[in-house]
């Protein structure tokens, strides 16, 4: 039995977001998690469906953590972190790791952002006047990704949507984003802006449009997330 | 012909003040430690690095911005390390930030000859102010150049006396593109053997584009997120 209602009462936790991210994956995909929620995707794979994942440093068949002493220095993720592989697995350089992305032979990205737009234009690489990290490889995946779904919270901190009309914040790509889900629905970016798809367990239709500054069709009965 | 270095400290003989370097390795993984420490050594300065990340504080480029040897990076991730941050407010450092498959493939670009690249990555945003934009099958694409440097600095699992090295597991990232940019290119390996002695299968940069090679010492291979699972989990 799941249990709802991380911080914001009947809202998804941060793992209930990666575990509905995680049904949109099809058997055979190839996919790229970036860090941060989109990583915790690969704890919720439905069973009978296989995925490889893709680490842009140069794996495709990433594992789990190692078992500790298992540690290998020479073994790690995008985010720097201590991986495994699993069976099957291939070794490639940073040319090559582009190359599969940017010929969109990776079939599904997932990755955080700090603003999307109604367009599907995304930002999560750089807040002017502070630090400056870097885009890493955000820009190649949101450039050439066949499917990109954002993984981040509904408002940010201080309570301001991070769907918006436009964004305000350097963009990190262009009309790229195709389905975002939060810890209140999921939204799909169409032609015509976006449009709601499926409401947390318990959130009312009017929260999410309230926390949408963007424009946000809503058509007919909008149903519960299924877990 | 003799590719063979003593170490660390002759095998980067002739790089000087202003010289443009790559460095391999991606965060901490692969990297040259022993050429940087080298390169800490000799004091050498002003120089512009290429390389996907710039250490943390106490180790890998970290060490040589501390020094303030560094007048420019060139990199596509920085999140790792106070001190750039430090000299980047202050404008002691030049940054350019480029995305990574844009990094990976400029110096690809340069290894096979090759002077440009088109690669859809940036368009749209801040990276693109500046650069030509061609249309091919109605998406557009940013030209961008390859690199041009002196020196590439790279590290390897294995190599032999004719320069032919094999990388293991992620620490191969950067280091085969970068190790064929170079003018001149200087590989240190965990183990170096005569000629002959690695299966020419598995080569993964053949030895043509290696100029000097040496075998590194007291590898150290800094872990930055160290994660784990539990061999007992509590239930």
């Amino acid at each position: 039995m799941l249990r709802f209602g991380g911080d914001n009462g009947m809202a998804l936790s941060k793992e209930q977001i990666a575990q509905r991210i995680a049904q949109e994956l099809k058997d055979g995909y190839y996919v790229n998690l970036g860090i941060g929620i989109p990583t915790l995707v690969a704890n919720y794979i439905p069973a009978g469906i296989n995925v490889v994942l893709q680490s842009e440093n140069g794996l495709l068949g990433m594992g789990p953590f190692p078992f500790e002493g298992k540690e290998d220095p020479d073994l790690i993720n995008a985010g720097k972190q201590t991986i495994t592989t699993v069976p099957g697995s291939a070794f490639f350089d940073s040319a090559m790791s582009f190359g599969m992305i940017r010929a969109g032979k990776v079939d599904l990205t997932v990755l955080g952002a700090m603003e999307v737009s109604e367009q599907g234009d995304i930002a999560n690489w750089k807040i002017p006047g502070k630090m400056v990290k870097g885009m890493g490889g955000a820009m190649d995946l949101v450039a050439s990704a066949k499917n990109i779904i954002v993984a981040m919270m509904h408002v940010n901190p201080k309570g301001e949507s991070k769907l918006l009309p436009q964004c305000s914040l350097p963009l990190t790509g262009k009309r790229c984003v195709k389905k975002i889900v939060t810890e209140l629905a999921v939204v799909e970016v169409t032609e015509n802006g976006f449009k709601l798809l499926e409401r947390a367990p318990g959130v009312t239709v009017k929260e999410i449009v309230e926390k949408t500054a963007g424009k946000l069709i809503v058509e007919g009965d909008i149903k519960e997330m299924q877990f | 012909m003799n590719k063979v270095y003593k170490n660390a400290s002759t095998a980067i003989t002739g790089i000087n003040d202003g010289a443009v370097i790559m460095l391999g390795g991606f965060g901490l993984c692969g990297i040259p430690e022993n050429c940087i420490a080298a390169l800490v050594s000799s004091g050498v300065k002003e120089l512009t690095c290429i390389s996907n990340n710039a250490g943390v504080d106490n180790f890998g480029i970290g060490l040589m911005l501390k020094q303030k040897q560094v007048k420019k990076m060139i990199s596509s991730y920085v999140g790792e390390n106070a001190e750039f941050e430090r000299q980047l407010l202050s404008g002691e450092l030049e940054v350019e930030l480029i995305p990574q498959g844009t990094l990976a493939t400029r110096c690809m670009a340069a290894g096979y000859g090759m002077p440009a690249i088109f690669t859809p990555a940036g368009v749209g945003t801040e990276v693109a102010e500046g650069k030509e934009i061609r249309v091919f099958n109605g998406k557009e694409y940013l030209l961008e150049y390859a690199f041009d440097a002196d020196y590439a600095i790279v590290k390897a699992w294995k190599g032999d006396t004719d320069g032919n090295l094999i990388y293991k597991d992620t620490a191969r990232n950067f280091n085969p593109l970068m190790a064929m940019a170079g003018k001149v290119t200087i590989a240190e390996v965990e183990e170096l053997v005569p000629a002959g002695e690695l299966d020419p299968n598995q080569i993964h940069t053949p030895g043509i584009y290696v100029h000097r090679i040496f075998k590194g010492e007291h590898y150290e291979k800094r872990i930055e997120q160290r994660t784990v699972k539990k061999v007992l989990s509590t239930l």
